[in-house]
């Protein structure tokens, strides 16, 4: 087999476009969880920001509308889950399950009337430069702002988290919200903030995978792709750097797969599906064995709910 | 002026109520939901809960969806009393009905009374054994149970869809997705002529009177509410918490698998792709809504299997969509986890008497 350089750099620009939506839910809920809260609702979210999308652009046409949309999408149905976890002070587990199965469902009774209709093209930057240099070139260039945002998103919730107030604020009401109430911050209100963030990122996920990745709605479509996020957390120790590396290698699984079988490798087709699954599991396992590492790095109020009484 | 004010104890009256609170709740918001939609909501929700169960039929319908519910409910009852969040019953579902299906097709066209037992244990070991995956890793390896019985979900249905593509396709099926239908005697007796309700209920309520011993009657069940109160209070008690990990796993597991047998060798047949509608995803519900006890849990697997018979009644009388069903059982956990708020504080209107 010939290498062809321009091939590879194909195939890692295509590892790093099937990493977006899971570097995006993860960056987002990694906010979520150094605030101390525990949103097992990605999938849902993520599924409902894809519809959303995904029926915004094609009833109105507007892409900005339906990239925005999305994400307002995902806001307002992370709102139910923090109004349950915040206000009423639910358990977390419970109601981020809850939150999967109503996404799940709402978004294929919303999506009935979208199955089979082709998507629209999305634009993409820097088109031109993809062929001046070699390899580098269909890695960097080519792809759409979405792609560039989710690249740099690591960078930016690493910097937020490590040098800003804002950041400072939402760690310490992760690790300890009696002494950030204390301190006068509003523990409820910073958490509020937090998940409706995370469902935005979620919402934008999803609608990637509608709009720019495949572009078409598919019930079910996220195919457990949130869940992989939340599990991209806990690979990263709350690290949003790592949560890059995390979903390039699960990017690569999922890529992998079509090229074996374009190959010929006689590997049944459902074994190479269920490989990021496996891996992730393995994966976990590997991180989780430390439990000292995992206990240092874990949000120390993470998934018990906060209430102050008055 | 409304105020709101902590309890001193969860009050138990409420904690019956609010179960009652959550159904009523989606109803209306599930009528609401049809209205947005353009439906009478008064029609589609009378399509959706009781056109289905008016007649025999539908009421068979009605139990043979409850009794996997049920079967798996209880076993989570176990899981989540003591704090274990396994929430891959689908997986354990699927790959109990994969052993005890393959056991099945061991004795094709061979009849003997031996065969049903032994399919019917066949499974039960599947499931434990695919759940014994996320409780061992938890015990000795410190990893998220959650996420792991949730992976192994996915796993266990492309490993059940390679198996009746691949070697345990039908040789006389025309390369569809299914195994050969098992014998009669790998079958479960109907229990009506002309109804598809089947013997697997007795499993499911067998399961129920069990749970309720073991819960209510023995050290071990109280041993198990302890943990999950407070793990800190059980190892301070000297609890084996690692054991008691496993253990709960498998009997959840067990109870998935049967519920698997029960699906395979019931109203099946045989293996294919599709054999559950994710029974262990809503299972969770059923045992949240059931309080996680039994005799709460096989109300509430009754309650929750109307969603299933409603969203195919809808359909087919009223083109509402099918998935109306999920949206039902997600609001009703919504509804009852909200409601629990009701557990802890009470409103009090200031103004009245003291």
């Amino acid at each position: 087999m010939i290498i062809d350089i321009h091939f590879i750099g194909l195939i890692i620009a295509s590892i790093m476009a099937s990493a977006v939506p899971l570097i995006l839910a993860s960056c987002g809920e990694l906010i979520t969880e150094r605030s101390g809260v525990l949103n097992l609702g990605v999938e849902g979210m993520m599924i409902i920001g894809a519809i959303s999308g995904f029926a915004l652009m094609t009833v109105t046409g507007n892409l900005i509308i339906a990239i925005f949309g999305a994400m307002l999408a995902g806001v307002l149905i992370s709102t139910i889950f923090a109004f349950l976890t915040q206000t009423l002070i639910t358990n977390h587990v419970a109601s981020g399950l809850a939150l999967t199965i109503f996404g799940i469902g709402i978004s294929a009774m919303i999506g009935k009337n979208f199955v089979g209709i082709p998507g629209k093209e999305f634009p993409v930057l820097f088109e031109g430069l993809k062929d001046t240099i070699p390899l580098l070139g269909p890695i960097l260039f080519g792809h759409s702002i979405v792609f560039y945002f989710a690249f740099a998103l690591p960078f930016i919730t690493s910097y937020f988290l490590k040098k800003t107030k804002i950041g400072l604020i939402v760690r310490a009401v992760g690790d300890s919200p009696e002494s950030a109430s204390n301190q006068g911050i509003n523990v409820r209100l910073v958490r509020y903030a937090c998940i409706l963030y995370g469902g935005a990122m979620s919402g934008l996920a999803g609608a990637y995978l509608s709009m720019i990745y495949t572009p078409q709605w598919i019930e079910n479509m996220t195919g457990g792709r949130g869940w992989i996020a939340l599990a991209l957390v806990v690979f990263s120790t709350w690290n949003p750097i790592k949560i890059l590396i995390g979903a390039m290698i699960f990017g690569g699984l999922t890529i992998i797969q079509f090229h074996m079988q374009a190959i010929g490798v006689r590997i049944p087709v459902q074994f190479l599906t269920a490989l990021p699954y496996i891996v992730t599991i393995i994966v976990l396992v590997v991180i989780s064995r430390d439990s000292r590492k995992i206990r240092l790095s874990t949000p120390s109020s993470l998934g018990k709910s906060f209430h102050k009484d008055n | 002026m409304i105020k709101i004010v902590k309890r001193d104890q969860p009050s138990r009256a409420i904690f019956f109520f609010t179960p009652v609170l959550a159904i009523f709740l989606t109803l209306v918001a599930g009528g609401l939901i049809f209205f947005v939609l353009g439906f009478k909501p008064f029609e589609a929700l009378k399509f959706f809960f009781i056109v289905p169960i008016a007649d025999k039929y539908g009421f068979s319908e009605l139990l043979l969806k409850a009794t996997p519910l049920c079967l798996i409910a209880i076993g989570l009852s176990f899981c989540f009393k003591s704090n274990n969040w396994n929430i891959g019953a689908e997986g354990q579902l699927t790959f109990g009905a994969i052993v005890s299906g393959g056991v099945a097709l061991l004795f094709y066209e061979q009849e003997g009374f031996y065969i049903l037992p032994i399919v019917i244990l066949a499974g039960a070991i599947g499931g434990m054994l695919y759940a014994s995956i996320p409780a061992i890793l938890k015990t000795y390896f410190n990893t998220n149970e959650i996420l792991v019985s949730l992976m192994l979900v996915y796993v266990s249905k492309l490993i059940l869809d390679y198996l009746v593509v691949g070697p345990w396709s039908n040789p006389e099926g025309f390369n569809f997705p299914e195994t050969r239908q098992f014998s009669n005697s790998a079958k479960l007796p109907l229990l009506f002529e002309g109804l598809r309700i089947h013997a697997g209920i007795f499993l499911a309520l067998a399961a129920a009177v069990i749970s309720w011993f073991v819960f209510y009657k023995t050290y071990l069940g109280f041993q198990m509410k302890v943990s999950g109160f407070s793990l800190k209070t059980a190892k301070y008690a000297g609890y084996k918490g690692k054991k008691m990990i496993i253990l709960v796993f498998l009997i959840s597991g067990a109870c998935a698998g049967l519920a698997g047998v029960g699906e395979i060798t019931g109203p099946i047949g045989q293996l294919h792709r599709e054999i559950s509608p994710d029974y262990g995803f809503t299972a969770i519900i059923v045992a949240f809504l059931g309080r996680l006890h039994p005799v709460g849990i096989i109300f509430a697997s009754l309650v929750v299997a109307i969603t299933y018979l409603g969203a195919e009644t809808a359909q087919i009388f009223m083109q509402i969509p099918k998935y109306t069903g999920q949206v039902f059982q997600g609001m009703i956990l919504f509804f009852l986890l909200a409601s629990d708020y009701l557990l802890f504080f009470k409103i009090k209107f200031i103004g009245s008497k003291k």
